[in-house]
């Protein structure tokens, strides 16, 4: 049904184009070149005002259709089995799958009826979505068609609808905030109601239960994030020691000390460990990192968990290696060299120069660089959720195993949810915080780069 | 064509000079930017570099306190001794060379610290004091030497980019002379700055010159003829002539310098 | 302005050149300057040393498995296994019982598996797909029921691991004296002339020595803490008799009880050092006595002995003579001359290995029959996922990867590309448009699994969008990598000369006849390098994918981007957290197979950017 719409949408346009055009080219050859707009505009004109209202249609009226349909056969099962989200998205899945024809296993009359009811009401609210689409295509193509003339302005109607078309794409982003915002923030405020938030903010314990069935109590669990923040902090913390140093000397040294050809070949290895994947450096860190460490305390006599943060940390900050020189380069270079030139001729070594001038100066970049790979490291999941471990243990000990925020977040949410209960939500309300954090930081990091970059225009 | 030194006239104090050069050439990658320039530079005064753009002064200024080392591509051959030490010695350490002569530049470039960090920068590096009011009594004295010091005493601690272009470049020059250098090298110190500033800056130099020796390179005639005793002249490479400033402008040996000062070409 | 007297004061300052202290001052601020060199050095150093020890080490994890161990065998395909009514109709054919015929061959090559137990572990060799090529083959040619086949039989993961030398290495030494040995199968004793075995009763001696040491440690230790134990005693002793003297019951009776805790747990701790000593005893009068046999067991290398065809492994060794468990029957019981028996080891002991000493032997002598291949594992890149290492394949994956990147290619490109002119070329300099701009450079900045939250409340939840669907996928991945590609691509068109689009108005077009007709075709190779890039991003995000569903054990290909699917990154984090020892390296293929498309990808950007690199 869909690509028989999708079709639909390509052919009625495409033949308005080509009426249109023809239209406009005998108008030319009566007129010549007083015609305003060149025919392939009226062209282009009519296939847009016919192309759009069925993309409007398909986007607006489609999923309601949908949904009609999906309710309408799923009201073929008791209510209370339909009330429960986990199981009304199962029994959604089973009804799908057997209307289409490839669903294992036997079928209840139930599902049978809802199958049969899905399948109809899809059928017919396609056709409906089908003719509404062309009718309202059909429609704006015959407006256009209708308006050809010489004196038709059709080029500037086209661009202006091109025009908004290019603001609606440059509007997704700000949707998108508004969607992530708004999604987050919704199941935020429901977890809220169910968990105090200072309990939230400022508990220290953290094991989110689940009453599994209504009438239980004292299983509320602990919401307490103290032990996420502290386990977000140690690895962070771990990564930023080594990415920190590492990060801006290989910057300093790239950008003042290296010849071109030293140059060639440390930005493309920098380049190359800043396209590993994550989920690449979780495996290296797990299964390679992890029992090192292990190993070496062991050999020093000191307990090292499986999944000490030690592991998860070292191998987030050389991942954020990359991150923070290539930051540092830029701001780096951004020194005039006039200043450069200035300490050379008082008699200053070139580290000299970097310490008391470069690095002064560009410190307020090299501190935003700092922020944005805080950010980065708060925000990963993979590796964490890879190499750290699970248990939510309140600990500044590096060897020890500690959670974050994100593996929180992936081991609540992967797996069946009902979208009600406290650890559901729970999840959504540690995405709230980590999306705002991480806002916030990247916010000042680019207020001080800009304040930053007034100094030197 | 050649260089040609002529320095047995000197009005001046008869002593040895402070700068000499002899067949001095320099290269940047193919380019021959000087060619053969030898020439003596008396201390205690003040010597104008004159010539149209791209003649090579200012590279030729560069290589005597060695900043043309910072530029990879850039080559220099022939000998320059300040006080009589060849400064491409390998015994001698560029770092102290370059305490020893001071250079101003064209553009003003206090560094974005307090006017009183950017005086205190060179004497910090050297370790000529440590102690902070050793440090004070260095700033106030070369504030003072620059004619900064009345304006800025009672905000040493506010940003010295925050100042005005002159009082920038007097800023500058208080910092090359905090370390009290013997030779004082300048690059078009007054091409940024407006004309009431060039005259402040132009007053100052007469000052100096009682105590450093002073290169200055110039696109200005008149500046050259006001603020200095000897002047050379360059041109598309070559130290075309050299003699006291009152000769080469009033008269001139070699066509080209006569050329030049009345305006005929640059 | 300046006071020229000042001028003439002596100098009150000159920088101290000639003198030792100064030379090193010089000196120290020359040191510094190589040690600041050397920090830079050393980072960059660093780097890519982490860099080396990355991809070594999923190299050599990974490389193996692109290649599997089969057994050749010759079966003959009995027509009562397969096609018993003689059909020839493929569903029959295809519901055969082709195990049987593979599992005749091998049970024929060893008769001597006679018992369940033994049975199921040479069964236990093969893979559960082991069947699948012989079965294919008859299927497409049922003129083969009844004939002998040559068919590539699948070894288990476990077996192939050992094949690629993971589980233990095997060293031997000819054997000096002559051998008897008492059978041919079963348990048996066999002596030597000569004392063959006297060096490895040794080193099973020192092991026996070095665990009684550490028991004897062990029993020191939990002899200081039962002195530290007697000394608390003593102290809530003295508490106790306190709280006696003050008449306070309560504390009497608590003091009480914890006396008598203590002294149970005393009394506990006691016994296990006198046990530790007693062993500890025990063990080094074994050791002390050099001839006395030992019996070997699984926590030490296990030690056999190849003798007339067979191999015996022994059970307790004594310095010239042993007994031992046939694992390959002797062909006779002949004396075996010295040098024609052989004395092996295999070096990790049975008990850190998966695959038990017999399987070894069996697996030994398959491999001098001939019949031990090493073949290229296509099946890899052509089978979907499996619970069994040796048949799980990415083919499920790559498609999944393909369709949910067609997706995002479909969506963030044109979108991208749309923004990137509006915001260019469009949009005023007002509020409105600051705020996009400020929203793009924060999107751009927000952790991937935000995109995921979003994908599961709105997409899933409030759209009803099937989970695990690629297009679910390739919707969350487009506004995840929506932000770079507009940044790109205005950065593209920002890059071309201003004078370009000047001349095309000059010449009467309209401001967006210039935009489409002339600025955006050179911008295209810019747009072009962002997107690759972009979608390389793409390529490698996991934690999005993860929230909206893509985790499902998938084993058929999905064939729309409305299947459930999964994605290259997703199967690589599942597999890594599976247990057997052989999914690691099929996760190290499978990151090689994601590193080389990451690896063309970005390449193929920059050779673009560098291809079309103008200078205006």
């Amino acid at each position: 049904m869909l690509g028989l719409y999708l079709l639909a949408m390509v052919l009625l346009p495409l033949a308005g184009f080509f009426v249109a055009r023809s239209r406009a080219g005998a108008i030319v050859a009566t007129h010549g070149a007083a015609v305003h707009s060149r025919p392939n505009y009226h062209g282009l004109l009519t296939a847009a005002v016919g192309f759009l209202p069925m993309l409007a249609v398909l986007v607006v009226v489609g999923p309601t259709v949908a949904k009609y349909a999906v309710s309408t056969g799923l009201s073929h099962f008791p209510a209370e089995q339909i009330a429960d989200p986990t199981a009304r998205g199962a029994l959604m899945r089973d009804m799908i799958s057997l209307s289409r024809g490839d669903h294992a296993g036997g079928a209840g009359d139930a599902l049978r009826a809802a199958s049969a009811a899905f399948a109809t009401a899809s059928r017919l609210g396609g056709w409906l979505v089908l003719v509404l689409g062309v009718v309202a295509g059909a429609v704006g193509a015959w407006l256009a068609i209708r308006r050809i003339d010489v004196d038709f302005r059709a080029r500037n109607h086209f661009e202006r609808i091109v025009k908004y078309v290019l603001l609606l794409a440059a509007t997704v982003a700000v949707l998108t905030t508004v969607g992530i915002v708004l999604s987050v923030a919704f199941e935020t405020m429901q977890f809220f109601s169910k968990v105090p938030p200072l309990d939230f903010l400022f508990g220290l314990e953290w094991s989110p239960q689940t009453a599994i069935r209504a009438d239980q109590v004292g299983s509320s669990g602990a919401f307490g994030i103290v032990p996420l923040v502290t386990g977000t902090l140690l690895i962070t913390v771990i990564a930023m020691f080594i990415a920190g140093p590492i990060g801006l000397f290989a910057a300093i040294y790239m950008a003042e000390y290296a010849s071109p050809r030293v140059r060639g070949i440390a930005k493309p290895i920098l380049e190359i460990l800043a396209g590993v994947p994550t989920v690449v450096l979780g495996f290296f860190a797990a299964l390679t990192v992890a029992p090192i460490i292990r190993q070496i305390g062991q050999m020093a006599g000191l307990s090292v968990a499986s999944e000490s943060a030690l592991a998860a940390g070292l191998v987030m900050g050389m991942m954020i290696i990359p991150f923070v020189s290539s930051l540092s380069d830029d701001v780096i270079n951004a020194v005039p060299q006039s200043l450069r030139d200035g300490s050379y001729a008082l008699g200053a070594t070139k580290s000299e120069t970097i310490e008391r001038v470069v690095l002064p100066a560009a410190l307020p970049g090299i501190v935003s660089a700092m922020m944005l790979a805080i950010s980065r490291a708060i925000g990963e999941t993979m590796i964490v959720v890879m190499a750290a471990g699970l248990a939510a243990n309140l600990t500044f000990n590096p060897l020890e195993a500690v959670t974050t925020f994100t593996v929180q977040i992936k081991t609540i949410l992967v797996g069946d949810q009902e979208f009600d209960s406290a650890k559901t939500l729970a999840a959504f309300a540690l995405g709230f915080v980590l999306f705002f954090f991480t806002l916030f930081l990247n916010v000042i990091a680019m207020k001080i780069v800009k304040k930053y970059r007034e100094q030197y225009d | 064509m050649d260089a040609h030194v002529d320095n047995t006239t000197r009005n001046i104090v008869d002593t040895k000079p402070k700068v000499t050069a002899r067949d001095v050439n320099v290269y940047y990658g193919e380019k021959h930017a000087l060619k053969n320039v030898s020439i003596d530079v008396p201390e205690r005064s003040v010597m104008a570099f004159i010539g149209p753009s791209g003649c090579g002064k200012s590279t030729f200024l560069r290589c005597i306190n060695r900043m043309n080392d910072t530029i990879p591509i850039c080559r220099v051959t022939g000998e320059i001794k300040v006080d009589d030490r060849d400064i491409h010695d390998p015994k001698l350490d560029v770092v102290q060379l370059r305490a020893r002569i001071g250079m101003v530049f064209q553009k003003p470039n206090p560094f974005p610290k307090s006017i009183w960090d950017n005086v205190a920068y060179g004497p910090r590096l050297h370790g000529l004091a440590t102690s902070k009011a050793d440090l004070d009594a260095i700033v106030e004295d070369s504030l003072t030497k620059a004619g900064l010091w009345k304006e800025v005493k009672d905000r040493l601690q506010d940003s010295g980019t925050g100042l005005s272009g002159g009082q920038q470049q007097r800023l500058c020059i208080a910092r090359a002379i905090a370390v009290d250098p013997e030779v004082i090298l300048m690059d078009e110190p007054c091409s940024a700055l407006d004309p009431i500033a060039t005259a402040h800056i132009e007053e100052l130099i007469d000052h100096l010159r009682s105590r450093f020796t002073i290169i200055i390179v110039t696109h200005s005639m008149q500046q050259a003829s006001r603020v200095s005793q000897r002047t050379a002249f360059f041109h598309l490479g070559n130290l075309v002539e050299e003699g006291s400033t009152e000769q080469i402008f009033t008269n001139p040996h070699e066509t080209r310098t006569q050329d030049y000062i009345t305006g005929r070409f640059g | 302005m300046t006071d020229a007297t000042m001028m003439d004061v002596a100098p009150t300052r000159r920088i101290d050149f000639d003198s030792a202290a100064a030379q090193n001052r010089v000196k120290a601020r020359y040191r510094a300057e190589a040690r600041f060199r050397a920090y830079g050095i050393a980072a960059l150093v660093v780097t890519t040393l982490f860099l080396v020890m990355l991809l070594g080490d999923v190299l050599i994890k990974g490389l193996p498995a692109f290649w599997q161990h089969s057994l050749t065998l010759e079966v003959s395909v009995a027509a009562a296994d397969v096609d018993p009514q003689g059909t020839g109709r493929p569903e029959v054919l295809r519901a055969g019982d082709y195990t049987a015929i593979v599992r005749r061959t091998l049970s024929d090559r060893f008769p001597e598996a006679k018992s369940r137990q033994d049975r199921k572990l040479l069964f236990g060799l093969l893979s559960s797909g082991a069947t699948d090529v012989l079965r294919d083959r008859v299927v497409a040619d049922p003129s083969l029921v009844g004939k002998t086949v040559r068919v590539p039989v699948l070894l288990s993961d476990d077996v192939d691991l050992y094949f690629k030398g993971a589980s233990t290495k095997i060293v031997d030494r000819a054997g000096r004296g002559i051998l008897t040995a008492s059978a041919a199968t079963g348990e048996i004793t066999v002596s030597s002339t000569s004392n063959d075995f006297a060096d490895e009763l040794v080193a099973i001696k020192k092991s026996v020595k070095v665990r009684a040491d550490a028991m004897s440690t062990e029993a020191d230790r939990l002899a200081a803490v039962v002195h530290d134990m007697a000394a608390d005693i003593e102290t809530v002793e003295k508490s106790l008799a306190a709280a006696r003297s003050s008449g306070d019951a309560a504390a009497v009776e608590r003091a009480e009880k914890d006396v008598a805790n203590r002294r149970t747990d005393l009394a506990a701790m006691q016994a296990k050092v006198t046990e530790n000593r007693d062993a500890a005893r025990e063990l080094t009068r074994r050791f002390d006595d050099p001839k006395t046999p030992e019996t070997l067991d699984a926590s030490l290398p296990s030690l056999l002995v190849a003798m007339n065809g067979g191999l015996v492994k022994i059970t307790r060794l004594g310095d010239v003579s042993f007994q031992g468990r046939v694992l390959l029957p002797l062909k006779s019981t002949a004396d075996a001359a010295a040098g024609s028996w052989k004395l092996v080891t295999y070096q990790t002991p049975e008990a850190n290995r998966r695959v038990t000493d017999q399987e070894i032997a069996w697996l030994e002598a398959l491999r001098a029959d001939g019949v031990v291949t090493n073949a290229f594992n296509t099946a890899f890149f052509t089978t979907g996922d499996s619970r069994e290492a040796e048949l799980a394949g990415i083919r499920g994956a790559l498609v999944g990867t393909a369709l949910t990147l067609l997706v995002t290619l479909a969506i963030c490109l044109p979108l991208g590309v749309a923004a990137a002119i509006y915001l260019e070329e469009f949009a005023p300099k007002n509020r409105v448009t600051d705020l996009i701009e400020v929203n793009i450079n924060n999107l751009a900045a927000v952790p991937s699994i935000v995109f995921g939250l979003l994908g599961l409340a709105v997409f899933l939840n409030f759209f009803d969008l099937p989970r695990s669907a690629p297009v679910v996928g390739g919707l969350v991945l487009a506004l995840l990598v929506m932000p770079t590609i507009i940044i790109a691509s205005r950065a593209a068109l920002k890059a071309v000369p201003p004078s370009i689009k000047e001349a095309a108005l000059g010449v009467g077009a309209s401001h967006q006849q210039a935009i489409f007709h002339h600025v955006l075709p050179l911008a295209l190779p810019g747009i072009m390098t962002g997107t690759i890039i972009g979608m390389a991003h793409a390529l490698g995000e996991t934690a999005p994918l993860l929230m909206i569903g893509m985790v499902a054990f998938i084993v058929d290909v999905p064939g729309s981007i409305t299947e459930a699917a999964t994605v290259l990154p997703v199967q690589i984090y599942l597999w890594s957290d599976l247990p057997e020892v052989a999914f690691q390296s099929k996760t190290a293929a499978a990151i090689i197979v994601l590193l080389g498309f990451l690896f063309v990808m970005n390449g193929t950007a920059i050779w673009l950017r560098k291809k079309f690199e103008r200078r205006w």
